[in-house]
């Protein structure tokens, strides 16, 4: 029996095709031709019961009650793939296939891993359930001091907002590290949030829960008010979204970019300290929510080709087709849950793309993919020498530091 | 009230609990300060002889069928029925299925006094406590009547509490034990025809830290290499990964291997008290301060995933040489 | 229709670093953070089940603390039909006795079938709540419970035992269980239905008069472990690390 999130009482089918309207250009979905595009280019289409073709066709025979019962929608990355081919225009990841998980969530349909990090996501304002007291714990790796906004109480500069992998994952932080020493360097007048930093929760959104997004949202609000600073900057692409697209809808708006395009602007700074630097090819992997949702697909190559010795390739998906390396939408925690229903690991995909050009390195600019695409570099034969690493870990590296 | 300790005395389908020569070991020490004797109370029907071997002064038999076995009801008649001829100093209960709730009761209708989780006696003759999940020491006197105390594993061990000969019997009548509220219809045993962890030389123990079921393949791997079964901790029992029988701890298999290797266990305490008489503890956890590091001989500190495969290569390489 | 009383306590969150008052013998509350014993979530879950199951009120009943209104409104989300809070408990934390005793004079009121408490909360050091809950109410207690089923005038519990095994108990109602988990794991609850909750919900207050915070025996004092005898870390990183243990398993003859 489908249990309906709102109090209601319509049928299932019709008021979840209704609460689609209300999402920007969700009524596009009335336009739908049923030409499978977006089913046929979704990394995990052949595991779903209900890839997004299929949903919208049940939804218009009125008995899409069904797809509640089935945790097919938690194969869905939310990696836009599917919104980027649609020949109608129609939001799936935003509109249909988030709202999908809003409903399987309301419904009690969630597994295990996902509900630890959404509890942790509550409990400690991070999806690890590490002490939310100790996210500024990184800083203390340091030799000099990063101001924290609360104790600081002055403007600064650059707010960062770092992000939860990023404080608190032992790989992660190395590139928390590094690009805490690049601003230092470039005598950057900074400053984070430190243990009053919550979870961006765009994460969390994507994989069904709105109202837990929306109170990690109005904390961050909060604290954010009542600093001084000229703009946020961020090393988390899914913090970048928040910030750029989804804050505005809940009344917060603060001007935002990503570290990429912060650098960029500063590479006249950066490039006469570069040293000698051993050559390398170096494949970029564009993030899902950097590159196809944000459209920043130029910043990121620009310092990559500014680094001496590095000669940029192109895997084969890349700009606006890349791969997800399949840590959106919840996707970090649902890996147990992901492999058992489609035996495939998308950061293996990509991974074997990097192999195939012979990439010696496999740049990135998302705190997901470093573990990611680690853990999938030991899993594939003939990739056993690819690095991954940060394009910030690659500037610094060339710093010499 | 007298000097005397006293300690209800454990007993499952035939067998004394280890807890119940831990209790001795125990309340010998408390009674080196107190001053009175050791005595324990034995209920059961024809179970007089589980008190052979206990290093108790005395013990206290009542025979009664509705004793047979352990039920919260009949325990807690014939106790209050006793501590209405008896007075002692204090009196010892486990910390465990059959103990926490009957000491709880009695210390609740009696006005006595209760202390938690206690470890052991200290040189003073205070009583040391350990409470959130081990992190937490308390230190407790005596209260001015007789105090009931239930105690853990990890302060004695069972030999401590061990004697060569049988103490002497003193007979107590059973109160009125008609219409009990509590009834034992029956024991159900864990699935058989699994393997049987307690009796495992090597054990690779998987908890919370293994994150998801399908991770749970690379213990097995782990096992199958070193010719070990793998085990749990209850967070993995709880979630359904794993069979019952292969929960290690307070409510599952107590186990003895020469090795047990465990894998994002974080050390809870009704965890280590089920381990301690393992030969060699390793134990793999990417937090530092994880109680498990204080009981395992040796520690690593990295993420699990991470190590793993690496792990696994160098075994097999080894093994190979 | 049966009533279920179920009551919940939040007690010390472990991931943080717990801290002992400068009195040195209660914990510190300014490093404290709370969040709710897990067997009590377990009892709430074994509730909800049984009224799933074949119908009941449930009423939750929590001592105040920071963070419990959340925690009241989430049960209610999952199915929670009353939320009582406990005021004027105070910052130090009350005997079980005295919080038992005033939880009767309550549960008396409601006379409900069952009452579920959490088998044992990690902060408890004077004795366990659910049994001393259970001789003030003049019920029968059996604790360390994975499941229940309700019948006429009994219920039928599996009361965990060493080893896995299981001991099927017949129990005549009304009783009082402690319950070690719930026969599923406890489930998730979006937050925007407990948001929804708040607004529709409602929690009573009910004064707990005079509680006792010493019980008769004297907290000499609390402190931290020593972190005496630990364990030998293996340092490198992971190769250098598995190279090591591999070393340590070949001394031990187990390769």
């Amino acid at each position: 029996m489908a249990v309906s999130g709102t109090q209601n009482s319509l049928p299932f089918t019709v008021e979840f095709k209704e609460s689609l309207f209300k999402i920007p250009e969700g009524e596009n979905i009335q336009a739908c031709l049923q030409c499978a595009c977006c089913s046929g280019v979704c990394p995990f289409g052949f595991a779903m019961d209900f890839p997004p073709g299929r949903m919208i066709a049940w939804m218009r025979a009125g008995i899409l009650d069904e797809m509640l019962e089935s945790d097919s929608v938690w194969m869905c990355v939310s990696c836009y793939a599917c919104t980027e081919v649609c020949p109608k225009e129609i939001p799936i990841t935003l509109a249909l296939m988030t709202r999908a998980k809003e409903e399987a969530l309301l419904a009690g349909n969630v597994p295990a891993e996902l509900q630890s990090a959404l509890e942790f996501s509550q409990q400690y304002s991070n999806p690890l359930g590490e002490s939310s007291r100790k996210r500024a714990a990184w800083t203390e790796e340091l030799d000099f001091e990063i101001p924290v906004m609360r104790k600081a109480k002055r403007p600064v500069d650059v707010l960062w907002f770092v992000g939860d992998y990023a404080s608190y994952h032992p790989r992660v932080k190395n590139v928390t590290i590094a690009f805490a020493t690049l601003l230092n360097i470039l005598g950057i007048d900074f400053g984070i949030l430190g243990p009053d930093e919550h979870s961006d929760g765009d994460s969390q959104r994507l994989a069904g829960e709105r109202g837990l997004f929306e109170m990690l949202a109005e904390k961050n609000a909060k604290i954010i008010s009542r600093c001084e600073f000229s703009e946020i900057i961020t090393t988390d692409p899914h913090a970048y979204n928040a910030f750029k697209n989804e804050y505005p809808k809940l009344g917060f708006d603060f001007p935002v970019r990503h570290y990429t395009e912060f650098l960029v602007d500063h590479l006249d700074n950066i490039t006469p300290l570069f040293k000698k630097n051993g050559k390398a090819k170096v494949a970029y992997h564009d993030p899902c929510y950097l590159g196809r949702v944000n459209k920043i697909y130029d910043a990121p190559r620009q310092l990559i080709q500014a680094i001496p010795g590095l000669e940029l390739i192109e895997m084969a998906h890349n700009k606006s087709t890349s791969l997800c390396c399949g840590g959106g939408g919840g996707g970090m925690w649902l890996d147990g849950f992901r492999w058992e229903k489609s035996e495939s690991r998308l950061s293996e995909w990509r991974v074997k793309e990097a192999a195939a050009v012979k990439a010696d390195i496999l740049a990135v600019a998302c705190p997901y993919e470093p573990p990611r695409f680690e853990d999938a570099v030991k899993a594939i034969t003939g990739a056993e020498e690819l690095q991954v690493k940060d394009i910030v870990e690659l500037i610094v590296d060339a710093i010499g530091n | 009230m007298t000097q005397d300790i006293f300690l209800l005395i454990e007993h499952i389908q035939g067998q004394v609990s280890d807890i119940s020569y831990i209790m001795a070991a125990a309340a010998r020490e408390l009674a080196k300060h107190e001053g009175g004797n050791v005595i324990g109370i034995l209920f059961g029907s024809s179970s007089e002889g589980l008190k052979d071997s206990l290093a108790v002064d005395k013990v206290i038999y009542c025979d009664h069928p509705a004793l047979t076995e352990f039920t919260s009801d009949a325990y807690k008649r014939t106790l209050i029925s006793l501590l209405e001829e008896y007075s002692p100093r204090a009196i010892l209960f486990g910390n465990t299925t059959l103990g926490a709730g009957v000491s709880s009761s009695l210390s609740s209708h009696l006005k006595f006094p209760v202390i938690n989780s206690c470890i052991k006696v200290s040189d003073s003759g205070s009583i040391i406590s350990q409470i959130c999940g081990g992190k937490i020491m308390v230190e407790c006197q005596l209260g001015d009547k007789t105090t009931v105390i239930t105690v853990n594993p990890g302060g004695y061990k069972p030999e401590e509490g061990q004697s060569g000969s049988s103490p002497e019997t003193i007979n107590f009548s059973a109160p009125d034990l008609e219409n009990l509220k509590v009834q034992l219809t029956q024991y159900i045993e864990p699935e058989a025809g699994d393997v049987d962890i307690s009796q495992e030389k090597i054990l690779i123990a998987i908890g919370r830290g293994i994150q998801t079921e399908d991770n749970i393949e690379l213990a097995d791997e782990l096992a199958k290499l070193l010719g070990g079964a793998v085990c749990a901790s209850r967070p993995v029992i709880d979630q359904g990964w794993l069979s019952s029988s292969r929960l290690v701890g307070k409510s599952g298999k107590k186990v003895k291997p020469d090795l047990y290797l465990c894998l994002g266990i974080s050390g809870a305490t009704e965890h280590i008290e089920a381990i301690t008489d393992s030969k060699t503890i390793i134990a793999v956890n990417s937090d530092p301060d994880a109680p498990i590091f204080d009981i395992a001989q040796y520690g690593i500190e990295v993420d699990l995933f991470d190590f793993i495969d690496p792990l696994l290569e160098q075994i097999e390489n080894a093994k190979n040489d | 229709m049966t009533e279920i009383v179920v009551i919940a306590r939040l007690v010390p969150d472990l991931v943080e670093e717990l801290e002992i008052a400068p009195n040195g013998t209660a914990l510190d509350l300014a490093w404290l953070r709370l969040i709710i014993n897990e067997f009590d979530n377990h009892a709430i879950e074994q509730a909800i089940i049984l009224k799933e199951r074949s119908g009941a009120t449930v009423t939750i009943i929590s001592p105040e603390a920071e963070g419990v209104e959340d925690m009241l409104f989430t049960t209610a989300a999952k199915g929670a039909d009353r939320l009582i809070k406990l005021t004027g408990v105070g910052e130090e934390k009350p005997t079980n006795l005295s919080m038992a005793q005033t939880l009767a004079e309550m549960i008396k009121e409601i006379n409900p079938d069952l009452v579920l408490n959490g088998v044992q909360a990690h902060d408890d050091i004077t004795g366990d709540l659910a049994p001393q809950l259970a001789d003030l109410l003049d019920m029968p207690y059996v604790g360390y419970i994975s499941g229940v089923s309700l019948g006429d005038g009994k219920a039928t519990a599996f009361k965990e035992y060493p080893g896995g095994v299981l001991a099927e108990i017949e129990i005549a109602l009304p009783a009082v269980l402690g319950i070690q988990s719930s026969e599923e794991p406890p489930r998730y609850v979006a937050i925007s239905k407990v948001r929804q909750m708040m607004n529709t919900a409602s929690i009573e207050d009910r004064d707990a008069g005079v509680l006792e915070t010493e019980g008769g025996v004297i907290i000499d004092r609390m402190y931290l472990p020593e972190a005496a005898d630990r364990a030998e870390m293996l340092e490198g990183d992971e190769e250098e690390v598995a190279s090591k243990l591999t070393a340590i398993l070949q001394d031990l003859g187990l390769l």
